[in-house]
């Protein structure tokens, strides 16, 4: 983005040039946080009810504008005009502080995010710990919501919160540790440029050590954006609202904001840590053209990742607190040692990479979605046989 | 480098502002009718039992110890994963490698630690004298069940 400035500023110098950097970034950011963030995070929320809904038989949100797609923009103007009830019992200040710091945390890791080629606020040098660091704030405010609310539910889910995504942290590190070894770089745009637009040149194809980090990545930046099967912060059938209990209207919104914001979050770190980022075939010279397919590259492979963890969330039920640590620790984290030095081993065997690995993980994963599809068909076959109907 | 940090400060300050323009937003146009029982704490409509501010569960110490020691660990392997590959492609690979091998190896043995030490044991089951066996109650239609 620098370099967009630096030819928009012209020859200016000086203070002029600083003030000019200042509002280009704020012009910049604005765009990201109010063009991008906010819609997206929204448009997750419509979805995923849509998803659901689909996917459990129900027609979902219908009816404010097509297909219900306005629904988004109709929460968002209901919570706006809701009351904001503080009990006396709170904390005020820390009860206050909370949205802040967890909407701080989760929108200052956009800064590192890559939209295309050109497109990135600011490809710093550290990028991957960046992110991690920046989404770590999120634990902190939701801890400070469920201890400053005073309330028996939101102190449990505060602090069930805290040890969740605290001990997740490590797995989700060891994930990125084989990118990190393969690229030889933590800036974002350094590890996409070390992958190829073929799928089989892309990180998760590296070797088997890569493929299963790149698993066990998902099912860590799950359990750290307390999605399900790792929700149990927010457990509604047992701790009423977890830690946003005694939130409500605009200050509940945000908790919910961040929530769905991260889940892009997460697809976009997939995409960018895994699966290619915004690598396109060369298809063209037009660098605007170009520009645009990076674009949806990235994005669509960050969409898919936000409609599988829908799919999870409609699917699979709620992990219990002490499954929770013993598949963390017990599992992930040995896994994720053994996912680290196996990576590092291969690259000592063989520093060029093995091609014939990489297409035969390639077939593997392409062998295990076909034959997802197969059983597809199959049970389709078989409702219909047996007279039953499909919802949709 | 000075520009990109320059960004984040940026962010931080966008996301304060994006709360406080909501916040703000709202305060302008929501009702506000505060009384009494409105602003009790809910704890599902039962009279509220005592403060919710009191020592907890001392298991979650331990796992945010064990936490704070691999973060820590973890944050030291970042730099020498971040340089592996030059040593690979200067051909100094297979030192490199070893020096992972050891730094991680410490990693595991604490782990191994940790684990047989059975503090990464969620349900610590004390089996007591006080411990008695358990009869099996023959139920009605046949299901059996345990009773202590």
């Amino acid at each position: 983005m620098q370099e967009y400035l630096t030819t928009l500023l012209g020859g200016a110098e000086g203070l002029a040039l600083e003030v000019g950097y200042l509002l280009g970034m704020l012009a910049f950011g604005a765009i990201v946080v109010f063009g991008f963030i906010l819609p997206v995070a929204g448009i997750t929320s419509w979805l995923e009810r849509r998803v659901w809904a689909r996917m459990q038989s129900r027609i979902g949100p219908n009816r404010v504008g097509p297909f219900g797609f306005l629904q988004w923009l109709a929460d968002g103007l209901k919570n706006l005009l809701k009351e904001d009830v503080i009990p006396t019992a709170v904390d005020p200040r820390l009860f206050r502080i909370a949205p802040y710091v967890v909407v701080v945390g989760f929108v200052a890791a956009f800064v590192a995010v890559p939209f295309g080629a050109n497109l990135i606020i600011a490809d710093l040098n550290i990028g991957i710990l960046y992110v991690t660091a920046a989404t770590s704030l999120v634990v902190v405010g939701i801890l400070i919501a469920g201890w400053s609310s005073n309330n028996k539910w939101s102190m449990l889910g505060g602090i069930r919160s805290a040890t969740q995504i605290v001990s997740y942290e490590i797995p989700a590190g060891l994930g990125i540790f084989p990118v990190v070894l393969l690229s030889g770089t933590l800036s974002m745009q350094g590890i996409i440029e070390a992958q190829g637009w073929q799928p089989w040149n892309w990180h998760m194809f590296h070797s088997p050590f890569a493929l299963a980090a790149f698993l066990l990545f998902f099912v860590s930046a799950l359990a750290e954006g307390n999605r399900t099967p790792f929700d149990l912060p927010e457990a509604e059938s047992e701790l009423v609202a977890g830690f946003a209990t005694e939130y409500s209207g605009m200050r509940m919104l945000l908790f919910f904001l961040a929530e769905w914001g991260n889940l892009y979050l997460i697809g976009a770190l997939m995409a960018t840590l895994y699966m290619g980022g915004w690598q396109v075939p060369p298809f063209t010279e037009n660098a605007v053209l170009l520009g645009v397919a990076q674009f949806l590259s990235i994005f669509l492979k960050s969409c898919f990742w936000v409609f599988v963890a829908m799919w999870i969330r409609a699917t699979l039920p709620r992990v219990r607190v002490d499954q929770l640590m013993t598949l963390c620790w017990k599992y992930l984290v040995p896994i994720g040692l053994v996912c680290v030095l196996g990576t590092a081993v291969t690259m000592v065997v063989a520093p060029e990479g093995i091609l014939g690995l990489r297409f035969a993980m390639f077939g593997l994963v392409v062998l295990v979605i076909a034959n997802f599809f197969r059983r597809v068909v199959f049970h389709l076959r078989r409702a219909k046989g047996m007279g039953w109907t499909i919802a949709g | 480098m000075h520009f990109d940090y320059a960004n984040v400060l940026v962010f931080v300050g966008l996301g304060v502002g994006l709360c406080a323009l909501m916040m703000g937003l709202g305060a302008l146009l929501r009702p506000s009718n505060p009384e009494r029982a409105k602003l009790t704490t809910y704890e599902c409509g039962e009279e509220v039992d005592g403060d919710s501010w009191i020592n907890f569960n001392i298991r979650f110490y331990l796992i945010a110890l064990v936490f704070l020691i691999f973060d820590v660990e973890v944050a030291f392997v970042y730099p020498v994963v971040a340089v592996f590959k030059g040593w690979v492609d200067s051909g100094r690979g297979l030192f490199a490698l070893v020096e992972i091998l050891i730094f991680i190896s410490i990693l595991i043995s604490g782990l191994v630690y940790v684990w047989r030490k059975g503090d990464l044991q969620w349900i610590k089951t004390v089996v007591g004298p006080e411990e008695r066996p358990r009869r099996r109650v023959v139920g009605q239609g046949g299901a059996d069940y345990v009773v202590d």
